[in-house]
């Protein structure tokens, strides 16, 4: 059992950036907006958090400083596809490259050092229940937050005028606009919303998962966290199961290999992967002559006068 | 008859550039190619290292120029002639991914000379160098079988090629002449830097009972988290001490240090020849990082076995070497296996129970 | 007042020729800018990444070797996009185009195979690649699934298979177990232009691909129908071109040409197929494409211009100790800049005063 426990342990921590940065760009997709840059707000995310904490000793500091540099760059996004119309698929592949690019000018100098990791909570009693203690009573600040998030994404989502109108947005900005709301502001607030959860999925890497920063950590991150996304059909319960799968087949194709299981470790890796172009294919399936999107996904809005 | 003409233009532009290169500069331009990051605290660090105490050893005589991220692909043949276009005349590439670019550069510009570390292709103008680390990684395994109580080591392994089989091999020689029925976990991270994935590998062999964490990936990841979890762990190519200061047993620390000034030296003199290099204890290639955190007893131990490797009393391969089918092994050296054997070593000792990726 | 966007009447001509410009001069003040902070002299900075490898033939070749695979890749993108379908995973269809022809080539290693073997490893690359771009293009046109995406994950999937194979069963015998196939024969091998000179075959092929694709786009129905397709896909049902058959027709033709450019550059430049054989040209093409406006011209001279910054880059790692990362950031805010121009080639701004009817029926 305690091998359980620590799998489980393992897992959480994997999936926690993966569902920190999807929850942040499903809102960005509700709300009409294909923000492709995920990796590259992650990234400066990484790098920024990391240089907070160093400077100052405090991984809070750190987060706050990963979540602040997200969301600038997921301003220069908004600048471009918002303020200028520009096509989104193409604006996001530029703030990826640009973010791995300022990332690396930004984190050159903290290469090689190291800071305290994030505390964990410790509830004396609670912590030690053996199994489920250190699962739900022992996790550091980011996993609460995590789940915190997704739960509050919902009800924002489901259960509030404000969340109801992003969808609505996201799903006709025409008519929308015609309802009087402020299509572009609230598209806006989305993206600086996904913006900063990707800094923020991104500083938890040298925060707490590995503490110390290194050129290129996010390996392709953010690119999963776009595809749970879509493998969670825009649903934010989905999502957490979609992230803990994702992140379960990259602890478990570790542990088989300690195990000797004589899968090609290839294959594991690819799992994620094939897994998500299957539900891909089979969610577009299920409704009948295409997908579960926000109908005005990507497309570009110019009000009219 | 074009042929003619270009190689007579080549060769007038070469021997007028190097009568130029020749009088305008005293300097010897010295160029290096890594493949990661100089601050990755691993491998490119140590060649790092190597190159500033070779510049501060000749001062003014040497101006050094080095690429960083230069991976492996099509990039690294460019980086190479760029080097040499620039005018560097002895260029150090530190990866084996480099082997094919660099003997093709070799071949272009017989005038300049390449190192290359970890290769098997040398040229009248290319040499090879690298280290004896399983000589390291012996002593290594007697520590961790001293140390273990599950008697269960955990190896996080880059990829299957022979470096990282001898260093495997050997470790478990090691440890069995102290526990002859140590176990060893083996997870192959297929990177060599790869920080998030290191600490995944590192957690899911202490999970699955492994209390000393050894490995040939090159980031500090699974040092700092067998001291989160109050294991052991063995550095990899640099010091990683600050990374487990009390989880760190020692490092097999790779010095380039004097082969890269003696070769320089063999350039300034003219003395240069094309070598190939396997150099370990003996020589100061291969150094270990201080005993810390192990009773006094398993440290002497643990000298001592330096001492005697160094010495070559003891010799990591020596036969008889029983392969994992339970057979000997043929023993080509007299008394040991011989280089060629563990430069291509591609099977596991006895006493190993998994199986090697893609045979 | 409040400053709107607002769609213009008719495109601008005066903007699309001088879109570029501006936007080249933006970026080269902001990388002014950043060298200026990196305590780099921004006049020399700028000569090395620009000028000085337009004045070396060694340079000139190199970016032209390296321009070949990208402008190749752009231009099959160019179509997808201009079909408005976003093909992201010309890397995998690289990949498997690369793993393909590599068949061939280990399969006669040694024997005395003749000529066909090189043509023959460049059609089966084009095929695979093509295959390899049909999964996406099926997945959308049968199940509406986002190609964005299935694209994309493709990507990993081709590159853990090619790992896979390097490592296995097509590993070198001879290589000590490292992962990469043996050398290819010189049948295999795809021949220079000049004896000792860095230009191969694959120049000339990129170079006949984009006069094919302005021919293509400029002069033949399918051009027009693609086009259409893209802009406007309810007109495009009405002409009786059907959106669907264009989608996979694109994407066949980008992963064709991505499959090409992955087998060149394994038979040419490389000589054998291991891990890490493209840094990435499947993507960077997707700038290529965006920067050259989906233009074959353009997508030509975007990709040079892009080879020349990757040049330029390296020598400026060597001469002035400037970090790689640079040129990231370059070719990003590069590709910003000229979205942001072109932009305003069909919108402009206009100074207007609120009105109060924009107070009513809000939130």
């Amino acid at each position: 059992m305690e091998l359980f426990e620590a799998i489980i342990l393992s897992v959480l921590a994997a999936s926690t950036p993966l569902l920190i940065a999807a929850t942040g760009e499903l809102v960005t997709e509700r709300a009409g907006v294909l923000n492709l840059g995920v990796e590259g707000m992650m990234i400066v995310g990484a790098a920024c958090g990391f240089g907070g904490a160093l400077l100052t000793g405090s991984t809070t500091v750190g987060a706050i400083c990963g979540i602040a540099a997200g969301t600038a760059l997921s301003l220069v996004f908004a600048l471009m596809t918002l303020g200028l119309a520009v096509n989104q698929v193409a604006t996001g592949l530029a703030l990826t490259i640009l973010g791995i690019g300022l990332s690396g000018l930004i984190g050159a100098g903290f290469v090689g050092e190291r800071i305290t990791p994030a505390p964990q909570l410790y509830i004396p009693g609670l912590t030690d229940i053996p199994i489920l203690g250190r699962i739900l009573f022992g996790e550091d600040g980011f996993v609460y937050a995590s789940l915190l998030m997704v739960v509050g994404v919902w009800l924002f989502l489901y259960r509030t005028r404000s969340g109801l109108i992003i969808r609505a947005v996201g799903d006709n900005h025409v008519s929308a606009h015609a309802l009087g709301y402020p299509v572009l502001k609230i598209r806006l607030g989305a993206v600086m919303f996904g913006g900063a959860c990707a800094g923020l999925a991104g500083a938890y890497l040298p925060l707490a998962y590995t503490p110390f920063f290194v050129p290129g950590m996010t390996a392709g991150r953010g690119w999963i966290a776009l595809a749970l996304v879509v493998f969670s059909s825009w649903r934010p319960g989905r999502l957490v199961i979609g992230a803990y799968l994702f992140g379960a087949v990259t602890i478990l194709q570790l542990h088989a290999q300690g195990w000797g299981v004589g899968i090609p470790s290839q294959f594991m890796s690819a799992l994620p992967y094939l897994a998500t172009v299957i539900v891909l294919v089979l969610i577009s399936r299920a409704r009948a002559g295409g997908s579960t999107a926000p109908a005005a996904l990507g497309t570009v809005f110019v009000p009219d006068r | 008859m074009r042929r003619i003409v270009i190689t007579a233009t080549a060769m007038i532009l070469t021997a007028a550039a190097s009568m130029f290169s020749a009088s305008a500069a005293e300097k010897l331009k010295v160029g290096f190619i890594y493949i990661g990051p100089v601050g990755d605290f691993g491998w490119t660090y140590q060649h790092e290292l190597a190159r500033r105490a070779m510049v501060k050893e000749f001062g003014d005589k040497v101006e050094t120029t080095f690429l960083e991220n230069v991976s492996e692909g099509p990039d690294s043949e460019r980086s190479i002639e760029q080097l040499v276009r620039a005018g560097n005349k002895l260029i150090f590439t530190t990866s084996f991914g480099y082997m094919e670019p660099t003997l093709k550069v070799a071949k272009k510009y017989p005038n300049v000379r390449f190192e290359h570390a970890t290769g098997y292709k040398r040229d009248k103008n290319m040499s090879t160098y690298s280290g004896r680390f399983y000589e390291g990684r012996y002593i290594q395994g007697i520590i961790a079988a001293k140390m273990s109580k599950t008697g269960v080591l955990g190896y996080i392994g880059s990829f299957p090629i022979p470096e990282v089989i001898s260093g495997i091999n050997s470790t478990i020689l090691g440890a069995q002449t102290i526990n002859p029925n140590i176990k060893v976990k083996i997870i192959w991270a297929n990177s060599w830097f790869d920080p998030g994935k290191e600490a995944d590998a590192a957690k899911a062999l202490l999970d699955q009972g492994a209390d000393v964490i050894m490995q040939h990936t090159d980031s500090p990841a699974a040092m700092q988290i067998a001291s989160e979890r109050g294991k052991w762990a063995f550095g990899q190519a640099s010091e990683m001490i600050k990374f487990g200061p009390k989880a760190q047993l020692t490092s097999t620390l790779h010095n380039w240090t004097p082969y890269y000034i003696q070769r320089v030296k063999a350039e300034l003199d003219g003395t240069w020849k094309s070598e190939d290099t396997w150099a370990g204890l003996k020589d100061k290639m291969v150094v270990m990082a201080p005993y810390t955190n192990m009773p006094d007893d398993v440290k002497k131990l643990a000298e001592d076995t330096e001492v005697a490797i160094r010495d070559g009393k003891l010799l990591p391969f020596k036969c008889p070497v029983v392969g994992q089918d339970g057979k000997e092994v043929e023993c080509k050296g007299g008394h040991h296996l011989d280089d060629g054997q563990v430069l291509g070593m591609n099977f596991y000792v006895k006493g190993i129970d998994d199986k090697i990726p893609g045979k | 007042m409040l400053l709107v966007l607002e769609k213009r009447a008719e495109q601008s001509n005066t903007v699309a020729l001088a879109s570029p410009l501006i936007a080249i001069c933006l970026t080269i003040v902001t990388m002014s800018i950043l060298f200026a902070i990196l305590d780099k002299n921004p006049i020399s900075a700028l000569g090395v990444y620009f000028i000085d490898p337009l004045t070396d033939g060694y340079s000139l070749q190199e970016i032209a070797v390296k321009a070949a695979p990208l402008v190749m890749i752009g231009i099959g993108l160019s179509l997808c996009y201009l079909a408005n379908v976003w093909n992201i995973g010309a890397e995998g269809q690289l990949l498997a185009g690369a793993v393909a022809g590599s068949w061939l080539a280990v399969k006669t290693q040694g024997t005395d195979a003749g000529a066909w073997v090189l043509p023959t490893m460049l059609l089966m690359g084009a095929v695979a690649g093509a295959l390899y771009a049909l999964i996406p293009a099926l997945c959308k046109v049968r199940f509406g699934a986002s190609e964005i995406l299935t694209s994309l994950m493709l990507v990993y999937v081709a590159d853990l298979f090619l790992d896979y194979l390097v490592r296995g069963p097509w590993r070198d015998p001879a290589g000590f177990n490292f992962p990469t196939t043996a050398k290819f024969d010189p049948v295999a091998t795809v021949p220079a232009l000049i004896e000792g000179g860095r230009l191969h075959l694959g120049v000339v092929i990129a170079l006949i691909v984009v006069a094919g694709a302005a021919v293509l786009l400029g002069r033949t129905i399918k051009g027009f129908e693609i086009r259409v397709v893209g802009a406007a896909s309810r007109a495009a049902r009405f002409g009786g071109f059907k959106s669907n058959r264009v989608i996979l027709l694109t994407f066949a033709i980008s992963g064709a040409l991505a499959g090409l450019a992955g087998i060149i550059e394994v038979a040419g430049p490389v000589g054998h197929l291991q891990p890490g054989i493209s840094p990435g040209y499947g993507f960077t093409a997707i700038i290529v494409a965006f920067l050259g406006r989906l233009n074959p011209m353009g997508i030509l001279i975007a990709g040079l211009f892009l080879a020349l910054t990757f040049i330029g880059g390296e020598q400026a790692q060597i001469a002035m100790k400037i970090p790689l990362d640079v040129t990231k950031v370059l070719q990003g805010l590069l590709l910003f800049y000229v979205l942001a121009c072109d932009s305003l080639i069909l919108y402009r701004f206009r100074l207007i005063s609120p009105s109060p009817k924009a107070h009513h029926g809000v939130v």
